[in-house]
C-alpha cells in the first residue's frame, strides 16, 4: 500500500524521531509513506477567521496533490493533522471558501475535499488493523505501563476530526495493547498541555503540564506517549524528569524490532 | 344545476363595518346557480337561521352558501339548520368574510370586492357538491393501556371506575414503573412507595382491570372503536396463577450474580426473581439469560423448593388477541445513557452516578437499605456535587437533547435537601444553568434547600470530573463570581436528561400515531387537545408525550381517561363523510397512496374487472377504510393516475374554486 505523506516542519527539525520511526515502522508494516513533493508548512494552527484563505492554501495544495495521486494523505504530527483535516472539511462543506481557494491556486482539477486525511494512528487502526500490527510485533513491550497522552489537537473538534470519542478516547490505548504494553488510563490524558501559551506564560503552561504528569503518575504510568511535538516539548521541559515522554512511533519501532539499542 | 341560496351575515358591525353586505348579496345574486340571495344582521341567531330554513323551503334550494365567519365557528350550526329544513348538511358551504376579509382590510371597497370573490368561490364549489352521508361504526367497550407506570395505573383506574373494562400491558414483570424506584416525592416529600403501592393493589384487585405483565404489544390493526391488538405474553417460566409469591425460590436459586435492574445494577439478584417486595403481580419470573436450568438443563433448584409447584421450564411465549375501543399510550421514559458524557467520568468511576441511582441509594429498600454510601468503598460521602442539565438543553443536540427535562431541578433540590437533613456534616453543591421551579409549592421547596438547608447552589457547569485516588476532582465554573472552582468530591450525581422509552418508536408505527423528532408522541393540538393523539382512538398519558413530574402525569392520566370514557360511552361512532375514495377504474394499484397515508387507512384488494373484449381480468386496486380515513387528502395528491379523490373536497371542486377566484 502506498499513501501520500505530509511530514511537516517540526518533523524535519525538532521531532526527527517522530518522522524516522514512522517511516521505518510503516515500511515494516507494508505501507510506503510517499512524501509529497514541495510541501509547505501546514500553517501551524487552523485559523478560525473565515474571511481569509492565505494560511490554508499550503494545506489545500498538499491535499490536492494527494488527490491527484489518488492516495490518502497521512501525517503523524497532531498539529499538522488537525490543520489538514479541518481544512479538508472546510473544502467539503464551505462552498464560498472552496471556490475562493480553487480560484486562487487553480489546481489541475478543482479540489473539493475528496482526499481521505488520515493520522498515522488511523492508518494503523483503519487501514492496517491492530491484528496485523500485533502480528508484526517482534519485541512486545510486555509489562510496560504506558499512559496515552492525547492532548487537544488529535481529537477536537470531534465532529471534524471524527477520530475517537473526545472525552473517552481509546485509539492510543488500543495501540499500546497492540504492541504488547499495558495502557494506563488516567483522567487528564485529553487535557491541554499548555500548548503555545508556553511562549507567553511559561508558568501557566507548566501548571497544565504538571496536572497531566501528576495524573498519569498517580495512575501508575511509567512512560507517556504522544503524537504531538509541542506536547512532548511542554511535558519534557516542565516535567522535571517526572515521567519520560516519547513519540508513539518510537515505541512502535521498538516493538517491531526496528530500533537499534 | 343546483338551486343555491346565498346568505350574507353582518356579524353586527364586525363584517358590516368594512364590507358593504348589501352590495355583496346583490353581486352574488348574478352567479350561476344562485336563485336567492339576502343579508341579515346575525345569521347565526334563531331569526337568521329561520331565514335560511324558510328560503330552503320556499325556493327549493339544493345548496346554500353562508358568507360569515370561519367554518370552525359556525359550520356545524348552519349544517344543522340545513338538516332541520331537510337539506343534506354537506350541501352547505361557508365563505369566511370575517377573519379573512373584513378584519384585515380598512378600506370598505377592497373589503367588499374580496368578500364578493370569496362568496363566488364558495358558490362555485357548492355547484359541484353532492349529498354525503356519514357512516357509523360500533364501539368495543374495552380500553387498552400500554405501560403500567403511574400514568398507566391512574388512567386504568379512572376508566375502570367509570365501569369500563381495561387491560394494562406492561413489559416488565411488575407494574409500578419508575415511580416504584423513587424514594421521596417532591414537593411534599411523601414516600413514593407509600402513595404508589396502594394504587398498584387497587389495580390488581379491580374487577374491571386485567394486568398483562411481562407482556408486549405485538401488532395493532383496526381503527377507533374497533382496534384488534395482538399481545405477546413472554414466557416467565412460572405459572402466574399458581405462584404464591412466597419468594423461597429467589433465596435458593444458586445463580446469584445477575445485575438487579430495579436497583440499576448496583446490587445483584438471582436468576429467578421478584423485582421488589410490593410487586404486582407478586409472582416470580425466571430470567432465561441467566437461568442454568434453561441454558444447560441442569439445576432445577427452584422447582424443587417451590411448594406450590409453580415452576414450568417448558413455558412458551403466548399470544393473545383482544379487541379494544380505545388505546392509551403510557410508555414513559428512561434517563439517557451517560456514554457520550465522559467528561463527567461516569464510566471511569463507580462514584459518579445518575440521579435515579441516587434515588436507589437513599431508598430504604435499595442496595444500601437507605444509608447513603459510596458505591466504590461503602464510605459515607462528605462532599457531594450534583450536576444538573446533563444532556438536557444541549444546543445543536450533537449529544444529548435540546429540550429541558423539566423534573431535574426539583428532584436535585430534593436530593440536596434530604442529604443535608440526614447528614448535616455533608457539603452539598449543585451546579445549574438555570433553576426552573414553576409548579405549586415548587419554588418554596427550592428556596428551602438553599436557605434552610445550606445547599451551595452555583450557577455554572462542571467541565470535568477526574477520579484521583478515592476522590473525584471536579473542575467547574462559577459564572456569578467569574472564577474557576476545583472541588474534591466523594460523590458526583448527574441529573441525566430523560428520553422516551425505546419501545415508543415501534409502537407509534404500529398505532400510526405521530411523534416529534425526540420520539415524544405528538398531541392532536398542543393546547386544546393535549391528551389525544392525532390518530383517532389513541390517547396519551404521562411522559410518553413530554417530560412531566408526577402531579402533572397523574392529571394528564385522568384527562386521558376522561377522553376514553367519553368515547367508550358511545354505542356507535359517526364518521366524517369527507373521506377519500378511489375510482377503481382509474387505479393502477401502484401503492403511492398507501405509502403516504399517515393513518393506515388504505389497503389493496384484487378485483375482477370486465374488459372491453368481454374477458375478465384481475387487477389490484386501492380501497379506503372510511372509518380510519381522516380526510387529510395526502393520497389524492400522491395518486399519479388521479384515481383518489376526497369526498366534499374533490379535485374538481378545488379547481372550480381557484377558477372562481381568478375570474
Amino acid at each position: 500500500m502506498k499513501v501520500s505523506y505530509f511530514p511537516g516542519c517540526t518533523l524535519k527539525t525538532k521531532a526527527k524521531d517522530l518522522d524516522r520511526y514512522a517511516r521505518e515502522s510503516a515500511a515494516a508494516l507494508g505501507v510506503e509513506l510517499a512524501e509529497i513533493e514541495a510541501w509547505q508548512c501546514c500553517g501551524g494552527v487552523f485559523s478560525m477567521a473565515t474571511d481569509e484563505i492565505a494560511s490554508k492554501l499550503s494545506c489545500v495544495r498538499a491535499l490536492a496533490d494527494a488527490a491527484k495521486q489518488g492516495q490518502p494523505l497521512v501525517s503523524v504530527c497532531s498539529a499538522c493533522h488537525n490543520v489538514l483535516k479541518q481544512t479538508n472539511h472546510a473544502m467539503q462543506t464551505d462552498e464560498t471558501f472552496a471556490s475562493r481557494v480553487n480560484n486562487y491556486i487553480a489546481p489541475d482539477a478543482p479540489y473539493h475535499g475528496q482526499t481521505k486525511v488520515l493520522h498515522f494512528l488511523e492508518l494503523l487502526r483503519d487501514e492496517i488493523g491492530w491484528d496485523a500490527v500485533r502480528a508484526a510485533v517482534k519485541k512486545p513491550l510486555t509489562g510496560k505501563k504506558v499512559g496515552a497522552y492525547y492532548g487537544c489537537l488529535l481529537l477536537r473538534p470531534s465532529k471534524t476530526m471524527a477520530m475517537d470519542d473526545p472525552e473517552n478516547p481509546k485509539i492510543i490505548e488500543d495501540f499500546i495493547r497492540a504492541i504488547g504494553a499495558e495502557p494506563v488510563i488516567y483522567p487528564y490524558r485529553n487535557e491541554c498541555c499548555g500548548g503555545y501559551v508556553t511562549i507567553e506564560d511559561a508558568a501557566l503552561s507548566k501548571k497544565k503540564s504538571m496536572q497531566v504528569l501528576d495524573s498519569a503518575q498517580g495512575a501508575g504510568a511509567e512512560l507517556l506517549v504522544t503524537a504531538c511535538p509541542l506536547c512532548r516539548y511542554n511535558l519534557d521541559k516542565n516535567g522535571e524528569g517526572k515521567l519520560p515522554v516519547v513519540y508513539f512511533t518510537e515505541l512502535l519501532a521498538e516493538a517491531l524490532g526496528l530500533k537499534e539499542d | 344545476m343546483q338551486r343555491i341560496g346565498v346568505f350574507v351575515c353582518w356579524c353586527g358591525s364586525n363584517i358590516a363595518g368594512t364590507v358593504d353586505v348589501e352590495a355583496v348579496s346583490e353581486a352574488l345574486k348574478k352567479e350561476p346557480g344562485v336563485v336567492f340571495s339576502t343579508n341579515y344582521q346575525y345569521m347565526c341567531s334563531q331569526a337568521g337561521q329561520d331565514i335560511i330554513k324558510n328560503a330552503i323551503a320556499e325556493h327549493k334550494l339544493s345548496g346554500i352558501v353562508v358568507c360569515s365567519c370561519s367554518p370552525r365557528m359556525h359550520e356545524t350550526t348552519f349544517r344543522k339548520t340545513a338538516a332541520a329544513a331537510g337539506l343534506n348538511p354537506y350541501m352547505v358551504e361557508i365563505a369566511n368574510i370575517r377573519e379573512q376579509c373584513s378584519w384585515v382590510h380598512k378600506d370598505k371597497l377592497t373589503g367588499t370586492e374580496k368578500a364578493i370573490i370569496l362568496g363566488r368561490t364558495a358558490i362555485a364549489k357548492v355547484n359541484l357538491n353532492a349529498p354525503l352521508t356519514p357512516g357509523e361504526s360500533p364501539v368495543t367497550k374495552r380500553a387498552l393501556v400500554i405501560g403500567g407506570g403511574i400514568a398507566g395505573i391512574q388512567t386504568a383506574l379512572d376508566i375502570a371506575d367509570a365501569g369500563f373494562e381495561v387491560d394494562i400491558v406492561e413489559k416488565q414483570p411488575t407494574i409500578g414503573g419508575k415511580m416504584a424506584q423513587l424514594d421521596k416525592t417532591f414537593p411534599t416529600l411523601d414516600c413514593a412507595a407509600c402513595i404508589l403501592t396502594p394504587k398498584m393493589v387497587d389495580v390488581a384487585q379491580h374487577e374491571k382491570i386485567r394486568i398483562f405483565s411481562y407482556s408486549e404489544v405485538e401488532s395493532v390493526s383496526g381503527f377507533v372503536g374497533n382496534f384488534t391488538v395482538n399481545i405477546k405474553k413472554k414466557a416467565r417460566y412460572v405459572k402466574e396463577d399458581v405462584c404464591t409469591g412466597c419468594g423461597l425460590c429467589t433465596e435458593k436459586c444458586p445463580q446469584k450474580n445477575v445485575p438487579n435492574e430495579f436497583n440499576l445494577g448496583m446490587d445483584n439478584r438471582r436468576a429467578i426473581y421478584i423485582p421488589f417486595a410490593q410487586a404486582v403481580p407478586k409472582v416470580a419470573t425466571i430470567d432465561p439469560r441467566y437461568c442454568t436450568m434453561l441454558k444447560t438443563g441442569k439445576c432445577g433448584v427452584c422447582s424443587k423448593v417451590c411448594t406450590a409447584g409453580a415452576i414450568d421450564y417448558k413455558a412458551k411465549d403466548e399470544y393473545i388477541e383482544e379487541k379494544y375501543g380505545a388505546i392509551v399510550v403510557a410508555t414513559g421514559y428512561n434517563p439517557i445513557s451517560m456514554e457520550k458524557f465522559d467528561e463527567f467520568a461516569y464510566s471511569q468511576s463507580k462514584d459518579v452516578i445518575t440521579s435515579l441511582e441516587f434515588e436507589r441509594l437513599t431508598n430504604a429498600a435499595g442496595p444500601t437499605a437507605g444509608v447513603l454510601l459510596r458505591p466504590s468503598d461503602h464510605k459515607h460521602p462528605k462532599t457531594i456535587v450534583f450536576v444538573q442539565c446533563v444532556g438536557s438543553r444541549c444546543s445543536g443536540a450533537e449529544k444529548g437533547k435540546e429540550y429541558c427535562s423539566k423534573i431535574c431541578c426539583m428532584y436535585t433540590a430534593k436530593h440536596a435537601m434530604l442529604t443535608r437533613d440526614k447528614y448535616p456534616d455533608t457539603d452539598v453543591y449543585v451546579f445549574y444553568i438555570d433553576v426552573r421551579t414553576p409548579g405549586k409549592a415548587f419554588d418554596e421547596f427550592y428556596r428551602r434547600a438553599v436557605e434552610e438547608y445550606g445547599v451551595h447552589y452555583i450557577k455554572g457547569m462542571v467541565g470535568k470530573v477526574s477520579p484521583q485516588g478515592d476522590k473525584l476532582m471536579v473542575q467547574a465554573s462559577d459564572l456569578l463570581a467569574n472564577k474557576q472552582l476545583h472541588i474534591e468530591a466523594d460523590l458526583v450525581v448527574l441529573a441525566a436528561a430523560i428520553e422516551p422509552d425505546a419501545s415508543a418508536r415501534p409502537l407509534a408505527t404500529m398505532l400510526t400515531a405521530s411523534m416529534d423528532t425526540n420520539d415524544f408522541f405528538t398531541e392532536a393540538h398542543p393546547k386544546l387537545r393535549p391528551v389525544e393523539s392525532p390518530t383517532a382512538g389513541v390517547f396519551l398519558s404521562g411522559t410518553c408525550q413530554g417530560p412531566k413530574d408526577i402531579p402533572e402525569t397523574v392529571s394528564q392520566a385522568g384527562a386521558a381517561a376522561a377522553k376514553v370514557i367519553g368515547l367508550l360511552a358511545k354505542d356507535k361512532l359517526t364518521g366524517n363523510p369527507c373521506v377519500a375514495h378511489s375510482n377503481e377504474l382509474m387505479c393502477n394499484g401502484c401503492s403511492s397512496c398507501e405509502r403516504v397515508c399517515p393513518y393506515g387507512a388504505i389497503t389493496y384488494e384484487d378485483k375482477e374487472f370486465r374488459m372491453p373484449d368481454r374477458t375478465t381480468r384481475m387487477r389490484r386496486v386501492a380501497k379506503v377504510n372510511e372509518a380510519v380515513c381522516q380526510g387529510c387528502g395526502a393520497c389524492t395528491v400522491a395518486c399519479p393516475s388521479g384515481a383518489m379523490d376526497l369526498k366534499g373536497f374533490a379535485s374538481a371542486q378545488i379547481m372550480a374554486e381557484v377558477d372562481a377566484i381568478c375570474k
